[in-house]
C-alpha cells in the first residue's frame, strides 16, 4: 500500500511555476530518489507534503485518507519528518536533548532528563545510529549532527522520512553509513525520500527514481531500470559527457608555485604540518581528503588569508614576503573560494559588481577615486555571454541566481582576469550537473593554456576525473603525492582515511 | 489630471519602490495614525495637535527656517550613521561625536585670533572633523583589539565623552559669568543667518555638500563599492583583497567627521558658543534619520527635515494647545518601530508589487 500519495500538485510564486500537476507515491519499506536540478522544484515539493507549503492545486493522502497538511506539526501528527540540508539544532544542548526538544519525557511536571538520555540511546542503538547521548552538539562534526536529525524523526515515531540532499555535507564514508542506516529502515518498514541530484547516490540508494525537471515529473521508474546516462539526460533535457578530453601536456613545464615546509597553528593546534607542494604549468593538482583535514587551511594561506606561522610560499620560484589576499591577486594568483556564500560572492551585490570583486583596483575598471562604470558594465556584460551566466541583467541581485550561476560568476571573475595560478576550492560543490560539467571544462582549458591548478575537492570523482597528479592530505600533512592514473578509488578511500599506503609499502617491499 | 499622475508614478515608480522611499513614507503616515489614536485615547484631539504642528513647522517664513535650522545638524547626524552602517559599522556614538565637534569649534572659534574669515572658518570645521573623526577611529580600533560589540563600545564611548566635555569645558574654556559655558566665537568664525534671528545658517549649505559628497562615494566611488562589499559580506571583501579593517577605519573616519560637523554648526551658526546640553538627542535621532532615509543621503535629508519639522513644531503645540510635546517623542519612536519591522514592509511590498503586476497583465 502506498504511505504517500500525492496527485496534481501545483505550486507557483510569482510568475514561476515551481510545481506543475505534480504525481508521486512512495511505498512502505521503499526508498524512493526524487531526482532533479536544483530549482526543478524537489525542495517545494517536499515542503508541500511537510507543511511548509500550501499547494495551489492537488490532493494529498496519507495512509489511504486524504489529508491537508497546514503545518509542520500536522506533518509530524502523521508520521512524516524531514531533514533538513541545514540542521534545526541548538549547539548549546546535548544530543538526547536535541533529539527530545518539543516531545519531552516528563516526569510529573518536569523534564525527565535521565527518560531522555535512556531511551535516544536505545534508538541509537537499535538503529545503529551511534551517537553519544550525552555529547554537546556543537562538539559533533557535521555527519553525526546528521545523526541527530535522523535520530529526532525516529523518536517521534515518523514512518515517512524526508532527507534533503542529505550527503552534500557527508564524506564518502560517512554517505555510505548513512546509506546503510537507511536500508536498516527500509527493513523497518519506513518510507524515505531521498531528495538529491547526485546520480551516483540515487544508483546506489533507492528503489524507485521520480525525476523532476522544470517543476515536472519527467518520468518514474525502478532503478533496476535505469542507467546514469540516461537519468542525467532526462534531469538536464540534453545529454551530458562525463569524460572529458584534454591535450597531452609536455614535460617538464616550469614550477609556477610551491609552498615549502608550511607550519600552519591556530590557537594552539597544528592545522599544516610540514607541507610541501609543488605545482606546474600545465598541470591540475588534486589534492583529495575528508573534509577538516586541513584543506581550507590550506587554500586560506595560498591564497594570503591566513599568514603561515612557519615555511614560505614561492610563485615563479620568488618568496612572497609577508602575503595578503591583494597580494596574491596581483600575483595573478586566482582564487576560487570552497565556500561560494561566504567568501566568493556578495549575495546583495549586483552581478556586475560580484564580477569585479577583487579586480576592482586594476586600471581597467577604476581610476584613482572612481569606478569606471561603463568599463565595468561592458566587462560584465561581456563576461555574462561567454560565460553562461543566466541571468536577467547583469544589474540583477546576484541572490536571484541559482548556486551554478552564482558559481559560473566566481569562476568567469577568475578566467576573464587571465590568472597564472588558480586554486580551486570545492569548485562545483552546491551546482547543478549542467553547470558541474560546464565548470570542469573550463578548468581543464585554463590547464590546457599552461595554467597551473590547484584542485583542492572533497569529491573524489572529480578529483580522479580532472587531475593529472593527486596529493592526498590526511590531519595536515600531505601522505602521499602521485600521478592520478597510479590510484584508484580504494587506495584514496584508504590514504585520506589515514590508512597506511599499501601499494607504496609493497613497492618498497 | 489622473493621467499625469500616473504617468508621473510610472516614472518614478522605480526609483521610490528601490530606494525604499515609499516604506519610510508608509512607516511615517501609520505612525501619524497611531499617535493621533493614542492622542484620542488620551482625550486630545489630534486634529488641533497635527494642524498646531504644522503651523508650528511650516506657518511662516520664520517657522520654517527654524524647521530647516534644526534640520541642519540632524543631516550630519543621519549622514554620519549611514555611512558607518554601509561599511558595517553600527555608529551609536554620533551623540558623543557631535558633541566633541561641537566643543572644538566653538574652542577653535573663539581662541583663534586675528584669522579672515575665509580660514578661520575653514579651520574651525576642520579641527572638528578631525576630532569626531578621531573618536570614529577610535571605536573601531577598540572593537578591533578588545572584541566588544560596537555597539557597547560607542554607547559607553557617548559617556565618556559627555564628561569629559563638561571637564574640559569648565576647567579650561569656560567664560567668566554665572553660565556654564565657553567664551563666544571670533566674529570671523560665525556662520552667517540666512534668516534674521532664527536657527538657519549657512551651515546647511556645508550640510548639503555633505551629501552629495556620501552620494558621490556611494555612487561613483571605489572606496564606496569596497565599503559596501565590507558591510554586506566581511569575508568575500577580504577575500577579494579589500583591507577590511582599514576600510572601516576611513568610513568611521568620515562617520565621525559629519557627525562632528553637526556639533559645529550649531556652535558656529547657532549658538556662537559651546553650552552644555545645546546638541543633546540629535545623534540618537540621527540614527532614526539614517533608518528612515533607507542608507541614502538624500532621503536622510528629507527625513531629517520632517525631524527638524517635528522638533520645531512640538513647541508651537506645547503653546498653542494643551497636547503635551511628549507626543512627538512617541511619534519618533513609532517611526522606528515601523521603519525597522520588516514584515510589515514586506507585505506592503508584496502587495504593491502584486496589484501592479496583475493590474498591468489587464492592461
Amino acid at each position: 500500500m502506498n504511505v504517500v500519495e500525492m496527485r496534481g500538485i501545483c505550486k507557483s510564486f510569482g510568475l514561476v511555476n515551481a510545481n506543475v500537476d505534480v504525481d508521486l507515491d512512495i511505498a512502505k519499506g521503499e526508498i524512493l530518489s526524487l531526482l532533479g536540478e536544483n530549482g526543478a522544484g524537489k525542495t517545494t515539493l517536499m515542503n508541500v507534503l511537510y507543511g511548509l507549503l500550501e499547494p495551489d492545486a492537488g490532493t494529498i493522502w496519507i495512509n489511504g485518507r486524504q489529508e491537508r497538511i497546514l503545518s509542520p506539526l500536522t506533518a509530524t501528527a502523521l508520521g512524516i519528518s524531514m531533514v533538513h540540508q541545514h540542521f534545526m539544532l541548538v549547539n548549546t544542548l546535548t544530543v538526547a536533548e536535541n533529539v527530545v526538544l518539543g516531545y519531552e519525557p516528563r516526569k510529573g511536571a518536569f523534564f525527565d532528563r535521565a527518560r531522555a538520555f535512556e531511551e535516544v540511546g536505545r534508538l541509537s542503538e537499535e538503529y545503529g545510529l551511534r551517537v553519544d547521548p550525552h555529547a554537546e552538539v556543537s562538539t559533533l562534526p557535521v555527519g553525526m549532527k546528521q545523526r541527530v536529525e535522523i535520530l529526532k524523526a525516529l523518536y517521534r515515531k515518523s514512518d515517512i522520512l524526508i532527507l534533503d540532499e542529505p550527503t552534500a555535507v557527508l564524506t564518502p564514508g560517512e554517505a555510505d553509513d548513512l546509506f546503510e542506516v537507511l536500508r536498516q529502515f527500509k527493513q523497518s518498514g519506513k518510507a524515505i525520500i531521498l531528495i538529491t541530484h547526485k546520480l551516483k547516490e540515487t544508483m546506489q540508494a533507492a528503489d524507485r527514481i521520480t525525476i523532476l525537471r522544470q517543476g515536472r515529473v519527467v518520468r518514474t521508474m525502478p532503478r533496476v531500470e535505469a542507467d546514469v546516462d540516461q537519468l542525467a539526460e532526462m534531469m538536464v533535457g540534453r545529454r551530458i559527457v562525463f569524460s572529458i578530453g584534454r591535450k597531452e601536456m609536455p614535460k617538464g613545464l616550469p614550477v609556477l608555485m610551491s609552498i615549502r615546509h608550511a607550519t600552519l597553528k591556530r590557537e594552539g593546534v597544528a592545522k599544516l604540518k610540514d607541507i610541501n607542494i609543488d605545482v606546474h604549468g600545465g598541470e591540475i593538482l588534486g589534492i583529495a581528503g575528508v573534509d577538516g583535514n586541513g584543506q581550507t587551511e590550506l587554500a586560506e594561506v595560498l591564497t594570503g588569508l591566513q599568514r603561515l606561522n612557519e615555511g614560505a610560499i614561492y610563485i615563479n620560484g620568488a618568496p612572497v614576503k609577508a602575503p595578503t589576499p591583494a597580494k596574491m591577486l596581483e600575483l595573478k594568483v586566482g582564487h576560487i573560494p570552497e565556500d561560494r556564500t561566504t567568501r566568493g560572492v556578495i549575495r546583495n551585490f549586483s552581478v556586475s559588481q560580484n564580477l569585479i570583486l577583487g579586480y576592482q583596483r586594476s586600471a581597467r575598471f577604476s581610476g584613482r577615486l572612481q569606478l569606471k562604470k561603463r568599463a565595468v558594465d561592458a566587462f560584465a556584460k561581456n563576461t555574462a555571454e561567454k560565460f553562461d551566466i543566466r541571468c536577467g541583467s547583469i544589474d540583477d541581485p546576484l541572490s536571484s541566481l541559482s548556486g551554478g550561476n552564482q558559481q559560473k560568476v566566481v569562476i568567469g571573475r577568475v578566467m576573464s582576469e587571465d590568472p597564472r595560478i588558480v586554486i580551486a576550492a570545492q569548485p562545483t560543490r552546491g551546482v547543478d550537473i549542467g553547470a558541474v560539467e560546464y565548470i570542469h571544462e573550463r578548468i581543464v582549458e585554463l590547464r590546457d593554456a599552461g595554467k597551473a591548478i590547484l584542485l583542492i575537492s572533497a569529491d573524489l570523482d572529480e578529483v580522479i576525473k580532472l587531475a593529472d597528479r593527486i596529493s592526498v592530505i590526511y590531519d595536515g600533512r600531505i601522505v602521499s603525492d602521485d600521478e592520478a592514473k597510479n590510484y584508484d578509488e580504494r587506495r584514496l578511500g584508504a590514504l585520506m582515511t589515514g590508512q597506511a599506503d599499501e601499494s607504496r609499502r609493497e613497492a618498497d617491499r | 489630471m489622473k493621467d499625469l499622475f500616473t504617468r508621473a508614478w510610472k516614472k518614478s515608480k522605480g526609483f521610490i519602490l528601490q530606494s525604499g522611499a515609499l516604506f519610510s513614507i508608509a512607516a511615517f503616515v501609520f505612525s501619524l495614525i497611531v499617535s493621533a489614536a493614542i492622542m484620542l485615547l488620551s482625550g486630545f484631539d489630534p486634529l488641533q495637535g497635527y494642524s498646531a504642528l504644522l503651523s508650528g513647522a511650516f506657518g511662516s517664513w520664520d517657522n520654517v527656517a527654524t524647521t530647516l535650522g534644526t534640520a541642519t545638524p540632524l543631516i550630519f547626524a543621519g549622514l554620519s550613521v549611514s555611512i558607518g552602517k554601509r561599511a558595517g559599522f553600527f555608529n551609536i556614538g554620533v551623540e558623543g561625536q557631535l558633541l566633541s565637534g561641537a566643543l572644538a569649534a566653538a574652542v577653535a572659534g573663539a581662541y583663534l585670533k586675528g584669522l579672515p574669515a575665509f580660514i578661520h572658518i575653514p579651520l574651525c570645521f576642520a579641527i572638528a572633523w578631525i576630532v569626531g573623526g578621531l573618536i570614529g577611529v577610535l571605536s573601531v580600533k577598540l572593537k578591533q583589539f578588545m572584541k566588544v560589540s560596537e555597539l557597547i563600545i560607542t554607547v559607553m564611548l557617548n559617556y565618556v565623552i559627555t564628561y569629559l566635555v563638561d571637564i574640559l569645558v569648565s576647567e579650561f574654556f569656560l567664560n567668566p559669568g554665572y553660565v556654564v559655558r565657553t567664551p563666544d566665537i571670533q566674529a570671523s568664525a560665525a556662520l552667517a543667518p540666512l534668516v534674521p534671528l532664527s536657527r538657519l545658517n549657512t551651515g546647511i549649505f556645508v550640510a548639503l555638500a555633505g551629501t552629495v559628497l556620501l552620494y558621490w562615494i556611494y555612487r561613483r566611488t571605489r572606496f564606496g563599492y569596497e565599503i559596501l562589499a565590507v558591510g554586506l559580506n566581511r569575508r568575500a571583501a577580504e577575500t577579494g583583497g579589500i583591507a577590511v579593517n582599514t576600510k572601516v577605519s576611513i568610513a568611521m573616519f568620515i562617520s565621525g567627521g559629519l557627525a562632528a560637523m553637526g556639533g559645529a554648526v550649531e556652535s558656529m551658526g547657532v549658538h556662537g558658543y559651546y553650552i552644555a546640553n545645546m546638541v543633546s538627542g540629535y545623534g540618537y535621532d540621527g540614527l532614526t534619520i539614517a533608518i528612515m532615509g533607507g542608507g541614502n543621503p538624500i532621503g536622510c535629508v528629507m527625513a531629517s527635515v520632517i525631524f527638524g519639522a517635528l522638533r520645531a513644531g512640538s513647541s508651537n503645540m506645547n503653546r498653542t494647545t494643551n497636547i503635551p510635546g511628549e507626543f512627538i517623542t512617541i511619534l519618533q519612536a513609532l517611526v522606528i518601530l515601523f521603519v525597522s519591522a520588516p514584515l510589515l514592509i514586506r507585505y506592503f511590498k508584496d502587495k504593491l508589487t502584486r496589484t501592479k503586476s496583475s493590474g498591468s497583465e489587464a492592461a
